[in-house]
């Protein structure tokens, strides 16, 4: 007869035995710590009860908002630092108000409708509405994969190794990550991508800058109105509020199946997101103007020449941490970009989406994310792609999209049939409202000047 | 074949050539014939729109409709719930297909036409989920009807037979209104149902656990994702939900009321007859990763000295789910657990063999606290299709069906 669990029990009697006679043997002194450390547990329980809630939920805001900070949005931000110094410093928090703003809208849809917002542009608005978005959505999104790609290209050229070697390698590498991973460990992966943004701060503080002055230009705004700087401006708020994170924060959401009753942690999520990337944008453009600004050079044309460039003003470290940087947020952009606009195109067209299923339950996904990877990285390695009209053309096709994308999700965010009483308050309305003009009316000005007169900025010319 | 984006936004003209309106929406009325055009509302810009009856259709083509009557015969237009609206309630609206089991998006509307005595009969056919009606949606209007019906052509087709369409209908109101009944759902598979309810928002996956009856939404909860139904329970009244989780399983309603908080699960056992939320809360005590916590508690064990004939004829009385009994536990004298003999052996036993000899061997069990770990072992080194659970008494408590090892195994 076999009683198995009695077995265990008995060896595990005999265990405990053990590891009583083995605590005699620990030292007196011990005991107090040991108290210490459960009296800490208990009066941070309610604490740590609350930090793993939200641990369970966070992801798509810091994850979309980081993304952000991607390799085309670093070399306008070290060409701000370059050229004005502190002086555009004061935008950051409007422009985190802005992201903040924005992003909880879909946040809030996600949650309430558990529905990505392709879907539900789809179900209200149509099917010929939907399939533009999302046809400007694939346009505009290769440009930016190969934008990435010449990020990583870039970065590792400063450390010496050839973008033959590195843009494969990068392609692979990110290909592998979406094919063989599950949205929870690629998660994972990308909060870890995140954290790796503090380089961006160690940079800034080798740098040795001034540190009130920063802060000072941060709180009080100083508008010069030349056409230089208004346009850097506008640039700067350009490269911040891109359609793609709209699509990818919901689907996140979505695909977490965040409950209505966790919505406070998702509004939690979405406000670190936005607070961090700012924050790395303003290290960032800190670096900068403490360096190459004080120095007199005032023009660099992308973030690889600011990130050689701080070698002999800030030393090594400095210049590598930089670089260092560029290559974890264009990596992450590379497989994050190509991801959303999966989504966005099936979710649209119905068709399955998301990394928990395997190739053959999602085909039309797998394969779209496989295609955007394999051309953004050929384009990169064609001698002298012309990088530059590349992505000045998904600069003007963000500008186009982007517009329409707010208008929808404000009007989907106020139907009541859709969100019962989580639609918009009257106060986030207004703001929401004035924050969609604003930047939709900036947008217009940059595709426009990035159109006809796109001379006199360093760095968005063709 | 016409199809509704042909039709939708096409021109109506009545009996003397005036032109009356665009069709703007087309009505299908389920309470009185479940797939015919029943109405079509013509709008006329800044003028209330009419509504056209489905005996006024003269003649139906392709962004054309004549009518048989004139203009001032026509009835305007009131809202009803009980009317199906194509454009608004099913274009690119979702709707579960019972025959594949899934949800799917409709593109387009494939309809039928019938002459009878002057006037034309328009009925639903099936719905187009393919691309041939995304091309068609996209390009009507935009290109010439001939191109578009070229590559329509081309293209593969995906359709879904509307005897098989599903509406998904989140008020219970219009949901009686519109006669969506629940049958076909209540008869697919649980695993498929769940599946499909995966794929819904959450006030869609309610409206269905709503709709169906207690022991298909049981089946189906038991299967779904543990965050989704518990998300799902939540936000049922405790009574709707005691009776669907009466009809689990013992300790799939532990998994469940596991997963609610403390308030909802005391809530819901309040509700349920006190045998059956006795039995819960006893399986609620055990950690979820032990013997104990995987057990069901509605096994069969009977004597060890009756026969074949009054065991089968017992079980034949009972209320027992013969698709999952594959294994009749013995008790001694004592009541104390003595073995388990397999169904096989059981159908192919002489009349009057006693169950004691039917047993196999060796005589296996665990204890509630047993971790699920030793269960998995023993499950695997005896190819056990069945494990008793026995207190330290030896009596048996539940036994661990290797369904629910499976679950375990895949979800780690």
């Amino acid at each position: 007869m076999a009683m198995l669990g009695k077995h265990g029990k008995a060896k595990r009697a005999a265990e405990n035995l053990a590891a009583v006679t083995r605590w005699k043997l620990v030292p007196e002194w011990v005991e107090p710590w040991r108290a210490r450390l459960s009296e800490w547990n208990k009066r941070t329980r309610i604490w740590r009860r609350r930090l793993l809630l939200f641990l369970a939920v966070v992801g798509p805001g810091v994850i979309t908002s980081n993304v952000d900070n991607d390799a085309g949005g670093i070399s306008v931000y070290s060409q701000a630092g370059a050229m004005y110094g502190y002086a555009l410093l004061w935008s950051l928090i409007p422009m985190t108000i802005a992201l903040y703003v924005t992003e909880e809208m879909c946040a809030r849809m996600g949650v309430v409708t558990g529905k990505g917002l392709s879907d539900l542009i789809r179900e209200e608005f149509g099917f010929r509405p939907t399939f533009f978005i999302i046809l400007a959505g694939l346009v505009v999104d290769m440009g930016n994969v190969a934008a990435e790609f010449a990020g990583v290209a870039a970065s590792m050229q400063i450390f010496g190794i050839s973008k033959y070697i590195s843009v494969p390698i990068a392609a692979l590498a990110v290909w592998f990550l979406v094919m063989g991973g599950t949205s929870r460990v690629v998660e994972k992966i990308f909060l870890a991508a995140c954290v790796l943004y503090l380089s961006y701060v160690a940079s800034a503080i080798l740098a040795k800058p001034d540190w009130l002055l920063a802060a000072k230009s941060t709180v009080i705004p100083s508008m010069q109105f030349n056409g230089g700087y208004l346009l850097m401006l506008t640039a700067l708020i350009g490269t911040t509020i891109a359609p793609w994170q709209f699509f990818y924060l919901q689907a996140g959401f979505v695909e977490k199946r965040v409950a209505r009753r966790q919505y406070k942690q998702a509004r939690a999520d979405v406000m670190v997101g936005s607070i961090s990337c700012m924050a790395i944008v303003f290290f960032i453009i800190v670096c900068t103007a403490a360096t190459l600004h004080v120095s007199g050079h005032l023009v660099i044309n992308d973030a690889s020449e600011a990130a050689q460039s701080l070698v002999p003003l800030a030393g090594k470290w400095a210049g590598s941490l930089f670089a260092f940087g560029l290559l974890n947020a264009s990596l992450f952009a590379a497989s994050i970009l190509p991801l959303s606009t999966a989504h966005v195109i099936c979710e649209g067209m119905g068709f399955e989406a998301g990394m928990d299923h395997k190739f053959n339950d999602a085909p039309i996904f797998y394969s779209l994310y496989t295609g955007m990877i394999l051309v953004g990285a050929a384009v990169i390695l064609i001698p002298n792609a012309p990088l530059q009209k590349i992505l000045v053309f998904s600069q003007v096709g963000n500008g186009i999209w982007l517009p329409v994308v707010l208008v929808f999700m404000l009007l989907l965010v106020n139907r009541r049939d859709l969100m019962g009483d989580q639609v918009n308050t009257s106060t986030f309305n207004l703001i929401a409202w004035i924050t969609v003009i604003g930047v939709i009316a900036l947008t217009f000005v940059l595709v426009y000047v990035t159109l006809f007169h796109s001379g006199s900025v360093p760095g968005l010319s063709p | 074949m016409l199809h509704a984006t042909d039709l939708l936004g096409g021109e109506a003209y009545d009996r003397d050539g005036h032109f009356v309106g665009h069709i703007t929406e087309l009505f299908i009325e389920p309470a009185d014939q479940p797939n015919r055009v029943a109405r079509a509302l013509l709008g006329r810009g800044k003028y209330l729109p009419l509504v056209a009856r489905y005996d006024n259709f003269a003649f139906v083509a392709p962004g054309v409709l004549r009518l048989n009557v004139e203009e001032k015969q026509l009835e305007h237009y009131q809202p009803n719930e009980g009317w199906l609206a194509m454009r608004k309630d099913l274009l690119d609206q979702q709707i579960i297909d019972t025959n594949g089991r899934k949800v799917v998006r409709v593109n387009d509307i494939d309809l039928s036409e019938n002459r009878t005595n002057g006037t034309v009969e328009l009925r639903v056919t099936q719905v187009d989920v393919g691309l041939t009606g995304a091309a068609r949606r996209l390009l009507h209007g935009v290109a010439s009807p001939e191109l578009v019906r070229s590559l329509a052509r081309k293209l593969p087709t995906r359709v879904i037979l509307w005897e098989f369409v599903n509406l998904i209908e989140p008020d219970p109101l219009r949901r009686v209104k519109l006669r969506i009944t629940p049958q076909k759902l209540e008869r697919m598979h649980p695993a498929d149902l769940a599946d499909i309810m995966e794929k819904l928002s959450p006030v869609e996956r309610q409206s269905i656990v709503a709709s169906v009856d207690e022991e298909t939404a049981a089946e189906a909860l038991a299967e779904l994702d543990k965050r989704l139904t518990t998300q799902i329970v939540e936000t049922m009244d405790p009574e709707r939900a005691a009776d669907i989780l009466e009809e689990m399983d013992p300790d799939q309603a532990a998994d469940v009321l596991a997963g609610l908080t403390p308030e909802s699960s005391r809530e819901v056992l309040r509700e349920m007859p006190g045998e059956d939320a006795r039995e819960v809360r006893e399986l609620l005590k055990f950690d979820e990763n032990s013997a104990g916590g995987m057990m069901n508690t509605d096994f069969i064990y009977v004597g060890e000295k009756s026969t074949r004939d009054e065991v089968v004829a017992w079980i034949r009385e009972k209320d027992v789910n013969l698709e999952q009994l594959d294994t009749v536990f013995l008790i001694d004298e004592d009541a104390i657990y003595s073995g388990a003999v397999p169904v096989g052996r059981l159908l192919f036993a002489p009349a009057g063999e006693r169950m004691e000899s039917l047993k196999t061997e060796p005589l296996l069990s665990v204890l509630p606290d047993a971790d699920q770990k030793e269960v998995f072992e023993i499950f695997d080194k005896y190819n056990l299709h069945s494990l008793a659970v026995v207190n330290e008494a030896g009596h048996p408590m539940g036994a661990i069906e290797v369904d629910d090892v499976v679950t375990r195994l895949r979800n780690r």
